[in-house]
């Protein structure tokens, strides 16, 4: 048999049926299903009177509209953001799938609640109404976000029209540097494939930067394959992975766990096997990163300046010329003399426990720059109320932070989160688009650390001055 | 969903790249619950200001592209989001076909089942259908996709390719899940099959 990688193996494990031109029903084994994206796709199997063919693999959680003030359990004020709530709620309730209410614990974003409760477990496809469902593939999952149409489809059939990807691999050899984590990975990469770099593949990634990495960590750098533009990225599961999944509730157990695991074992590339497209990074020359444009791939390293639009070719140079004018920056501005009002430390990219910590490590007994405004979502309650129990929330109320409850909050600013016209955010999220954060609004994408630190000074800040 | 068989129109030039979904469709417009009524605010933020009047120099507010029909686009369009609010925002609009060097994925997914035909073309043919598009309304394009090809104004025909599961649906105007369904008796036999593999799945 000729060697495989990681995605053949799962890829092959899920063919439900393959036509004469290569077109495959994949069968999918997790539907994660959020409130923005779902309306429509439950509408359209009630019109067509059908049912969710496997509700018992269907999990429902609200995230994208949900306010996170403390005060929330008053009612969402926005009426349609509470249309689109209730419609998750009596979707759920009608079609039998899983569910976490707002008024649950267990509520949070999507990609956080499903790996913590166990649902997420190597080897499974995974899909969700959301691009960042690519987090998943952490766990040597195949994941990937999907469109309303794409929803329906799996709701009615647990399947998904597919042609397979091409693989690439991205290694990441050595140790990183103190101060660089893997949001710098993952943005580093962006930085070398740029945000078209991936279309048309799975990524594997590997290397020893990325093995040392915790799960959280993993989750991170998976979480913006599709900010490269691939279809999913993954992680080969070892005995970390095991262990993160082992006791989660809807993780196996017992004889079954062990059947589990012995199967797990198999989810690895074999040596030998074809990747269409192969990139190297060495973990020692990455460093702390900072996006200074309008896309993830307008990256650099915090020491940098503003580029000058010349710098670049094509039709590069235009989106340059118009992104350094949207985010209100000059060409040879050096990127630490920025000054921000806003930090934002959440999303399904940087919300879980193992980032909080990193943000509390540098804000420990320190206040935040006067007049900033500074906000924590955590990923979840569970992740909120684990970081309550470790003493990191009232490192973050000390400093200056605001203490919020979860959801997605203003990493898409569909809820109350949002930035104003002109403002500046050193943000924790995923995409700096334009109006990403709120209309007008500028952007920085950079690690937890990162932003504690710009928190600290009011002006984006090399983590490593104040580690 | 609409068939797809021949589209004559005009088309509008957008030639930056990596326009995003939420350039598209920005999230304010993602809280409704229904497909329809979303062409109104396709590129809001770069076709009106905050009052809401129209930006004069945008591209779809010029009087010779206000009924564009096809779109010829810069590297990467639709990237991000994964919101199909986008392909239905453009569908509403009255845009049925998309020319770029490159789409990002799950857009160019979501295109193909909102009727919406996604053409990917080397370089030098979405340059000299730019040029095309510059010319505004008086220049008409046909896409045919029967035949696989796009004429320009000047008579010119650029061959394109395209999945043929997919351009089969867009000819037929096929609804994907009837189509799956009708290989149930395929996902009975793999959901029995992998359970007694994988039982905790």
């Amino acid at each position: 048999m000729s060697p495989k990688t990681l995605y053949d193996k799962i890829w092959d494990a899920h063919v439900a049926h393959e036509a004469d031109d290569g077109t495959c029903l994949l069968y999918i084994d997790r539907h994660l299903v959020h409130e923005v994206t779902s309306p429509q796709a439950f509408e359209g199997l009630r019109m067509a009177g059908r049912k969710v063919r496997a509700p018992e693999k269907t999990i429902a959680v609200p995230d994208h509209n949900v306010p996170t003030t403390l005060d929330r359990e008053k009612g969402i004020e926005n009426e349609e953001s509470r249309i689109q709530v209730d419609a998750l709620d009596k979707n759920a309730k009608e079609f039998g799938v899983h569910y976490y209410p707002v008024s649950d614990i267990r509520q949070g974003i999507v990609h956080i609640v499903g790996p913590e409760q166990g649902w997420t477990l190597p080897g499974m496809t995974v899909v969700c109404g959301d691009s960042h469902t690519a987090t998943h593939g952490a766990f040597g999952a195949l994941a990937h976000g999907i469109g309303t149409s794409e929803v329906e489809h799996v709701l009615a059939t647990q399947t998904l029209i597919q042609k397979k990807s091409k693989n690439m691999k991205v290694e990441v050899t050595g140790k990183l540097n103190a101060g660089v984590t893997a949001k710098d990975i993952t943005l580093a990469v962006i930085g070398e494939t740029g945000t078209a770099g991936g279309t048309g593949y799975v990524i594997e990634y590997c290397g020893e930067a990325i093995r040392d990495l915790s799960m959280e960590g993993r989750m991170t750098v998976c979480n913006m394959a599709i900010e490269g533009g691939a279809r999913a990225g993954l992680i080969a599961p070892d005995e970390k992975t095991f262990e993160y999944c082992k006791g989660r509730p809807h993780a196996p157990k017992g004889a079954e766990w062990e059947q589990a695991l012995e199967y797990w074992k198999t989810l690895f590339t074999d040596e030998g096997a074809h990747f269409d497209k192969v990139i190297t990074l060495k973990g020692e020359d990455i460093q702390p990163v900072v996006t200074w444009g309008t896309s993830p791939e307008d990256v650099l390293p915090i020491t940098a300046t503003v580029p000058h639009p010349e710098d670049f070719e094509g039709g590069k140079v235009d989106a340059v010329k118009r992104a350094i004018d949207y985010m209100g920056l000059t060409a040879g501005q050096k990127l630490t003399d920025i000054e921000i009002d806003t930090v934002f430390i959440g999303s399904c990219t940087n919300g879980r426990i193992e980032d909080l910590r990193a943000a509390a490590a540098i804000l420990k007994g320190k206040k935040i720059k006067d007049g900033l405004r500074a906000m924590v979502v955590p990923g979840s309650g569970l992740v909120r109320a684990q970081a309550e129990e470790e003493g990191l929330a009232d490192i973050f109320k000390e400093a200056g932070f605001e203490w919020r409850l979860a959801g997605c909050s203003m990493c898409l600013a569909m809820n109350p989160d949002q930035l104003a016209p002109g403002e500046r955010c050193a943000a924790t999220s995923n995409r700096n688009f334009e109006g990403r954060q709120g209309y007008k609004g500028r952007t920085h994408l950079v690690s937890p650390g990162m932003a504690a630190a710009a928190a600290l000074t009011g002006h984006l800040t090399d983590v490593r001055e104040v580690i | 969903m609409d068939k797809f068989t021949t589209l004559t129109g005009i088309a509008a030039p957008m030639p930056l790249v990596n326009i995003d979904t939420d350039m598209i469709i920005p999230k304010n417009f993602l809280k409704t619950i229904k497909r329809s009524g979303l062409g109104a605010n396709l590129f809001d933020e770069m076709r009106f200001d905050r009052e809401g009047n129209e930006i004069a120099d945008f591209v779809l507010n010029q009087p010779q592209y206000r009924e564009t029909q096809i779109l010829i686009a810069g590297d990467n369009f639709g990237c991000g989001s994964s919101r199909e609010h986008a392909p239905w925002a453009i569908a509403d609009f009255g845009i049925k076909c998309i020319v770029s060097t490159s789409f990002a994925d799950i857009f160019f997914n979501n295109c193909f089942k909102n009727g919406i035909l996604p053409i990917v073309l080397p370089k030098e043919q979405v340059e000299l259908l730019m040029k095309d598009a510059e010319k505004g309304a008086n220049a008409r394009m046909t896409v045919d996709l029967e035949t696989q090809e796009i004429t320009t104004s000047d008579g010119e025909v650029i061959t394109f390719d395209v999945d043929s599961h997919r351009k089969h649906c867009l000819l037929n105007g096929l609804d994907d899940i009837g189509q799956t369904m009708e290989k149930a008796a395929a996902i009975d036999s793999f959901e029995a099959t992998a359970s007694a593999v994988r039982p905790w799945v």
